[in-house]
């Protein structure tokens, strides 16, 4: 055990020079879905105000279950947005975009010269990215040669460079999506996402689809990866197991919101959110005891979200006040912000 | 007493003389389930391990290419195939993996519970089908009030699978089949319906055969398992001692896959440290 | 069922037009009851008048009157197209349900049969009948000759469907509350065929009113009683067109596109409110986070 205190903790790795701003800046982002169907009109929430940075060279993981948010809070960052999902408030910043506007107002101009170059993604089904009809080589000139100058010997020998890093073999290039393993498959992604150094690589469920044994491996693969590269990474996903594994902080989302947000360990070691709480707890172990869980309900309908704290209706803690405002994401120590008013001391 | 289930050197090949490839998804696989007293029997595997083809052999939609299974001392396939095959249905129930495809979107999800009192649990028509169906949706923390009438997207995951599971307990089986019931439904709520489980073993007196590829929950929960890849038996045995000190160098391989938080002092013995300060409710 | 009628009426433009047309045509269809002239009188006013306030659609050179004519004609042309899609989805759903979800040999032989009626060229077919019940060929006999020929194709459509619902879980659901396959057909699987079926049913109807206006036209109906067919092979054995007397051919036609047009713009627009996916869609089970 360490003698400073969890929480004042800063998980940060040797970085040479002084600490760099931080990739990604998002500031109470709000984004619908706002959809007209013969004249009924509803208005999904599912991203209601939500604040984090992912800083220079970590690892951020975003942890959520069903109805959370997340994979429309992905969408936002990824510029992957399309109607009926609009962004209806917030920005989405990028140290990398010019003129610090947010991510959504950028032309399509301008996002495709991020694309890949500055911001890159590992899907979750490794297929998704690689083209089942043209050989691996394709895939990585129809992605990468446009930012590292062209196809040609040069760029070859970049991409087989590469390719060390997850050890692959050259041979893959040569090979079609489906005649790699899952494994290996997503091996290929991890590589075509860090190729060009990218500031921000977004990894969607990267794991969730693999086997147990692959799964550790694609995950030790992609911590080697960024360690050598030195890309931020934003995590999405909604196993807790992945996060403890992988993540330098971590910030838990329910029903379109962040509940708490903390270094990793301090998250898992004492989580101060009863939301947070009760998913940590119910982490099956081997070698320990079933975990005595009592959480009832079902997450939030995000088109009705309850009025006040989305978790209120199934929170062992809840007061009157829960019912009536939304707590804040406030600050309980330099590093660890929970949104609860029985927990974060809000007067 | 003749065993519940007793499956003896079953196999099953796909594709064949017209087919391009031959595919042997379950390999000489015996085993048996004992008929004096429940238990929750785990087959783990990965994608690939036949685990599923196991179950739908089990269930019935899928016969041999070689070897028995027998419930209750009968042949399965003839059990499906005579009277109906409501022998069969009655002494043995599924759970799937998909909670929001166990039911059709289209239709109330109380339907098939009501239908389900009426055929097999004895119950006629009316209040004493909904009696029964309020008795079982209590015994897995749901109320009639609920789900009365609801589509399956107004319910979560988590929710639709506790139903899965009543509707199972209204055909009062002997064995339930759950086919990785839990992978897709959210962490927060898998413990309540792993220990569920528990419950039919003991409360009712069901045998359950837990289908997973995760093993932090067969730990908790398994008297019995067995470790299957590429469609053979690995390893098997009583369920804690195998998943502590597994033997092969696969069960190894998996138990090691286990992913160990990156600030935990001690690694590899798959053991966690507590939190400092744990849950408080 | 009420209400969504309502909303397509309002949101749904190529429903209100389909509508609007098909409202014509039945109301023509209507107006038969009203006739002043019995369908199969002929001389019974002045022939080869213009369209006029007394004729609005003019009168032929049989000396009828167009408009009410065409009020007949009509009437037993749309009989015809719905009596022969009705008997031909009957036929295709319970082919195409069962072949789908019993398969094995009971798919095979209903298939093998299916493929059969699809090979048969149908006009030189529906001609060869002609021809050999002259004038046993009532209307009733060619509507069940040509249901009899109008479900194969259909019936592929249906058992596709068919057989993917086979293999969702919900029907194991079903199997396992102890449904009949009776049941699951028609309570679990048949809200999802309907769309299908109901888009087929409006092609049906331009396909074999199609067709019955071709055979018409070249006599190898009943041409005695009035239908849009018979109307054109009258005109022509009167070769109206060289003698001026458009209104006989211009009418019935302008009708039987208005019903063509209105019957597919029905088909299309209900079809993607019917639509399984766009349902759950309204319901608000997608949208997701």
């Amino acid at each position: 055990m360490t003698a400073t205190p969890a929480a004042d903790r800063e998980p940060k790795r040797a970085s040479a020079g002084a600490p760099r701003e931080p990739v990604l800046t998002v500031e109470d982002l709000k984004a619908y879905y706002r959809t007209r169907h013969f004249g009924i009109e509803r208005e999904v929430r599912a991203v209601d105000g939500v604040s984090f940075e992912v800083r220079d060279n970590e690892i951020y993981g975003l942890a959520g279950e069903s109805s959370s948010g997340k994979s429309t809070l992905l969408k936002a960052v990824a510029a992957a947005m399309r109607p009926p999902l609009q962004v209806v408030g917030g920005t989405v910043r990028m140290r990398f975009l010019a003129g610090a506007k947010s991510l959504h107002q950028a032309s399509s101009a301008e996002l495709a010269q991020l694309r890949w170059r500055r911001l890159s993604y590992i899907m979750q089904g490794s297929m998704s990215a690689l083209n089942p009809v043209r050989r691996v080589r394709r895939s990585f000139e129809d992605f990468a040669a446009r930012h590292l100058g062209g196809t040609g010997a040069a760029f070859e020998a970049k991409v087989v460079a590469h390719l060390e890093l997850v050890r692959l073999d050259k041979g893959v290039l040569d090979a079609y999506p489906h005649e790699l393993s899952g494994g290996m498959r997503q091996r290929v992604t991890i590589a075509l996402a860090t190729l060009c150094r990218p500031d921000l690589v977004i990894a969607d469920e990267p794991t969730t689809a693999l086997d147990v044994v692959v799964q550790k491996d694609v995950l030790d693969m992609i911590r080697d990866v960024q360690r050598q590269v030195g890309s931020s990474l934003l995590l999405v996903t909604h196993d807790l197991g992945v996060h403890a594994y992988l993540t330098d902080r971590l910030a838990i989302m329910y029903g379109g919101r962040l509940v708490e947000e903390a270094p990793t360990e301090t998250l898992f070691r004492s989580p101060q959110h009863p939301y947070s709480k009760h998913l940590i707890a119910s982490l099956p172990r081997i070698g320990e005891e079933a975990p005595k869980v009592t959480l009832t309900g079902g997450p939030p309908n995000l088109a009705e979200p309850p009025p006040g704290c989305r978790f209120h209706p199934r929170c062992p803690l809840v007061m009157e006040r829960c019912r009536r405002e939304t707590p804040a994401l406030t600050r309980l120590a330099p590093h660890h912000r929970v949104a609860c008013f029985a927990v974060g001391g809000q007067a | 007493m003749t065993p519940l289930l007793e499956l003896a050197h079953v196999s099953k090949t796909f594709g064949g003389l017209l087919r391009r490839r031959r595919v042997a998804a379950v390999r000489d696989v015996s085993f048996s389930l004992s008929g004096e007293s429940p238990e929750v029997f785990t087959l783990l595997g990965q994608s690939g391990s036949g685990k599923t083809t196991l179950a739908r052999m089990i269930l019935g939609l899928e016969t041999p290419t070689a070897g028995s299974l027998r419930l209750k001392g009968q042949d399965i396939a003839g059990l499906r195939r005579g009277a109906g095959g409501r022998r069969l249905l009655g002494l043995v129930q599924p759970i799937f993996q998909n909670p929001f495809e166990a039911f059709n979107p289209l239709r109330h999800v109380d339907h098939y519970l009501l239908l389900t009192a009426q055929r097999f649990g004895g119950a006629g028509e009316g209040l004493a089908a909904q009696a029964a169906t309020e008795t079982a949706l209590r015994q897995v923390g749901l109320s009639l009030a609920e789900v009365a009438r609801r589509y399956p997207h107004e319910l979560s995951g988590g929710q639709l699978q506790r139903l899965a599971i009543a509707r199972a307990l209204l055909a009062k089986p002997k064995l339930i089949v759950a086919d990785e019931p839990v992978s897709m439904v959210d962490a927060s709520l898998r413990m309540a319906i792993v220990n569920l489980f528990k419950t039919l073993r003991g409360r009712f007196g069901i045998s359950i055969l837990y289908i997973t590829h995760d093993l932090a929950t067969a730990y908790l929960v398994s008297d019995r398992i067995m470790i299957m890849r590429d469609g053979e038996v690995v390893e098997s045995g009583p369920a804690r001692q195998v998943l502590t000190h597994p033997q092969h160098a696969y069960s190894r391989q998996l138990k090691d896959a286990v992913l160990v938080p990156r600030f935990t002092a001690a690694a590899g013995d798959g053991a966690t440290t507590k939190p400092e300060h744990g849950p408080q409710h | 069922m009420l209400a969504t009628l309502r909303d397509l009426m309002i949101y749904n433009p190529e429903f209100r037009i389909g509508a609007i047309l098909l409202g014509l045509v039945a109301g023509m269809a209507a107006l038969s009851l009203a006739s002043p002239y019995a369908p199969l009188d002929t001389f019974v006013v002045a022939p080869d008048l213009p369209p006029s306030f007394a004729h609005p659609f003019g009168t032929t050179s049989r000396g009828q009157d167009v408009f009410w004519q065409l009020t007949f004609a009509i009437r037993n042309t749309l009989t015809f197209g719905i009596v022969v899609a009705v008997l031909s989805r009957l036929l295709s759903l319970a082919i195409g349900l069962l072949a789908g979800y019993k398969g094995g040999w009971v798919d095979r032989v209903l298939m093998a049969i299916n493929d059969t009626f699809i090979a048969i060229p149908l006009f030189p077919i529906l001609v060869l009948f002609y021809f050999v019940l002259r004038d046993a060929m009532s209307w009733a006999a060619l509507a069940i000759i040509m249901a009899l020929l109008g479900w194969a194709y259909d019936a592929r459509l249906i058992r596709a469907l068919a057989l993917s619902l086979k293999t969702r879980e919900f029907t194991y659901t079903g199997v396992f509350s102890g449904m009949t396959t009776r049941e699951l057909l028609v309570r679990e699987h048949l809200p999802y065929v309907m769309p299908i079926v109901f888009a087929t049913t409006m092609n049906n109807m331009n396909w074999s009113i199609g067709l019955e206006v071709t055979l018409s036209v070249l006599g190898f109906t009943d041409i005695n009683s009035p239908t849009v067919g018979s109307m054109i092979y009258w005109a022509n054995q009167h070769t109206a067109l060289v003698a001026g007397v458009w209104w006989w051919i211009a009418f019935p036609v302008i009708l039987l596109v208005a019903l063509f047009i209105g019957l597919f713009l029905l088909a299309v627009s209900m079809n993607e409110h019917i639509d399984p996916r766009s349902r759950l869609r309204r319901m608000g089970a997608e949208g997701g986070a």
